[in-house]
């Protein structure tokens, strides 16, 4: 097996990458070394810098900023007009600019702030400011050039600084609420890393991992040996900070020194058909985000079985999202361990806090199958590393 | 080689039989034994319990199907039987995990083992084992399974040579017959060796004692009827019988159950 190529000691100062979509494009740090190791260290989300600029590309976001928009904007006109027909020519003539600056303006964002992603705060500010402004001032010179000229009457100057100033205030407003959003997530955030380090770190996995390897040491040295090696493997990723995204192609090599380890002790009972095909390596996920789940369906479908049981892993590539689909056998006889809806809940709570809505998690019970069904979107790092995990199960 | 202990291993993982295997090996010089036989489940254990009658079991806490605690409940069920004694075998459980109470083991009158196990623990286990009475070892299972909370979903039947695991949500009623108990079932008959009152007790939730030889599953009870013996010498009281779902035959109430059971009804 080659040296898994280890991630760089995490540069806790660098890569403020932004909590969605960021990752990916975060571009490298000044200091941070840029050999191939060099992408591996990045933070999905860091609750010292959260950035200012909102994650605009996220369906999610846009959606909470525009649908308050435009109950403000209605709020507004029913305030302010005087019959039922002047509320609504007032509405509309609100919203008929607010759609297009707001829209236009989320879009800017989006490529802005992965432009800005790990500048100063000056700068996010200043350039997330800027944006709305902009497209105000371009809405409004429109409108009254060729549109309202009236609108504007004589003193069109200060008629102009009003409506850009408050164009200014809301998107300052919306990017405070969301960071402050974000600040709130962040205990939470701890807790599901630290929630899901104490599941990795499991003590009856490593106990029954070492008891396997005692059985093996004197029947089967080498088989030992390499069930050690998988396990230190596995213990090194447990370790890492589960932020961290990695490459699909390492989380499942990661999948895989598990399931090698649990086939030895559960012998004939554990089948895996993996169905890798379709497979894009090279996408982006958090680190440790598929190995509970696999983890879940052995401790559930397989382990409380006396007969072998067929497990299946299928994980291809559809448009741009990655799909995950986990089949194991259900079965009649309650797991011997409890605690095993945790894994799912935690699996859940990442994927919320990571990619809001545009990731989902299904599961079902049908034909005496259970079936997991993982869908999220598909990013992928620009420059592949040279060096990647193999796992090589006839070593 | 008549003094060496026998040993039966169950564990449901096989690189674990092997390494018990290997560390019984190691320890023969100091503990003369021999493995009579080994189990990767529950069925298998008490058959093989069966037809070797081993002094020791190692017994794996954490397998599929059924635990290590239900498995080693069953043993001493049949064991404490007191019409057939059967030899009651020396358990040693072996887990992986600390979790369960550990009040049962505070008697000293059964062991655990940690997994990885050490040759050395195993050997002070094993010398400790065959210093104890059978008796106390069923109590002390008993202790165990109340302490874990753990109840027996089948009853184990021995039918010529093998085990058959009868669930308990399929048992109509239980019948005590001679020295066996008839366990019904909407199939068939079947007789184990055990006794009505532990039965009873262990599971009080789901039968109900109607006649000093036959506890019915309160599920099963369909109603009852008042029956008029008409006997030549019509000497006969009348009295109640149950009525049961599944199954034809009924079954009669003694007069002293009636009170009890009488306000099931209502």
């Amino acid at each position: 097996m080659q040296p898994a190529s280890q991630p760089s000691a995490p540069t806790p100062d660098s890569r403020p990458a932004g909590a969605v979509g960021a990752g990916p494009a975060a571009p490298s740090a000044p200091g941070s070394p840029s050999g191939d190791n060099a992408a591996v260290g990045r933070r999905v989300s860091d609750g010292a810098a959260i950035p200012i600029i909102p994650d605009c590309c996220n369906l999610g976001i846009t959606a909470r900023i525009l649908v308050p928009l435009n109950l403000g904007a209605l709020l507004i006109a029913a305030l302010t007009g005087t019959t039922a027909s002047d509320m609504l020519v007032r509405a509309l003539a609100i919203v008929a600019v607010l759609e297009p600056v707001a829209i236009a303006s989320l879009l800017t964002l989006c490529g802005v702030r992965r432009l800005t992603t790990g500048r100063s705060y000056a700068v996010q500010w200043a350039a997330g400011l800027a944006v709305p402004v902009v497209l105000t001032l371009i809405a409004c010179l429109i409108a009254v050039r060729y549109m309202a000229p009236e609108l504007a009457g004589g003193a069109w100057l200060g008629w102009l600084v009003v409506r850009c100033l408050t164009a200014a205030a809301i998107a300052a407003l919306i990017f405070e609420f969301f960071r402050l959003r974000t600040l709130s997530f962040a205990p939470s955030l701890t807790e599901a890393r630290l929630q899901a380090l104490q599941a990795r770190i499991r003590p009856h996995f490593l106990f029954n991992s070492l008891n396997t390897v005692l059985g093996l040491m004197r029947g089967d040295p080498r088989r030992a040996e390499y069930t050690l090696e998988n396990l230190a493997d596995l213990f090194r990723v447990f370790m890492r900070d589960t932020r961290e995204l990695v490459p699909l192609d390492e989380e499942v090599v990661t999948c895989q020194q598990y399931i090698a380890i649990e086939e030895l002790r559960l012998g004939d009972r554990l089948q895996v058909n993996w169905l890798l095909d379709d497979m894009p390596g090279d996408a982006l996920l958090p680190s440790l985000l598929l190995q509970p789940l696999i983890e879940n369906a052995v401790h559930h479908g397989i382990e409380p079985r006396t007969e072998p049981g067929l497990m299946s892993v299928r994980i291809a590539r559809a448009g741009d999202r990655v799909q995950v689909e986990i089949l194991n056998p259900l079965s009649e006889n309650p797991p011997t361990r409890s605690g095993n809806q945790m894994a799912l809940s935690n699996v859940r709570e990442r994927l919320m806090l990571l990619y809001d809505m545009e990731a989902e998690l299904k599961t079902e019970a049908i034909d005496g199958q259970f079936r997991l069904q993982l869908a999220f979107p598909y990013r992928k790092e620009r420059r592949r590393r040279d060096v990647r995990r193999h796992f090589n199960p006839y070593r | 080689m008549s003094d060496a202990i026998s040993i039966l291993i169950v564990d449901d993982e096989p690189v674990a039989r092997s390494r018990l295997r290997e560390l019984l090996a190691d320890l023969s010089p100091d503990f003369p034994h021999r493995i009579v036989g080994e189990a990767a489940n529950a069925p298998e254990a008490l058959s093989q319990i069966d037809l070797y009658q081993p002094q020791v079991v190692l017994l794996d806490v954490q397998m599929p199907g059924m635990t290590g605690i239900e498995l080693a409940r069953h043993v001493s069920a049949r064991a404490a039987a007191s019409d057939t004694p059967r030899p009651m075998p020396l358990v040693i459980f072996i887990t992986a995990f600390e979790e369960f109470a550990v009040e049962a083991f505070e008697v000293r009158a059964i062991d655990y083992l940690l997994k990885p196990v050490r040759a050395q623990r195993l050997l002070e286990a094993l010398k400790r084992a065959v210093t104890r009475l059978p008796s106390d070892q069923i109590q002390a299972i008993d202790q165990l399974a109340k302490a874990t909370n753990t109840r027996r979903r089948h009853l184990s039947v021995h039918e010529r040579g093998r085990v058959i695991l009868v669930p308990l949500e399929q048992v109509i009623y239980l019948k005590a017959e001679l020295k066996y108990i008839t366990v019904r079932t909407r199939e068939r008959e079947f007789l184990i060796e055990e006794s009505l009152t532990s039965l009873e007790e262990e599971f009080v939730d789901r039968f109900v004692r109607i006649h000093r030889n036959a506890l019915v599953a309160r599920p099963s009870i369909a109603g009852f009827e008042r029956v008029t013996p008409s006997g030549e010498d019509d000497a006969g009281d009348p009295y109640w019988q149950v009525v049961l779902r599944d199954v034809t035959e009924r079954l009669p109430v003694s007069r002293r159950q009636w009170s009890t059971v009488k306000n099931l009804v209502t």
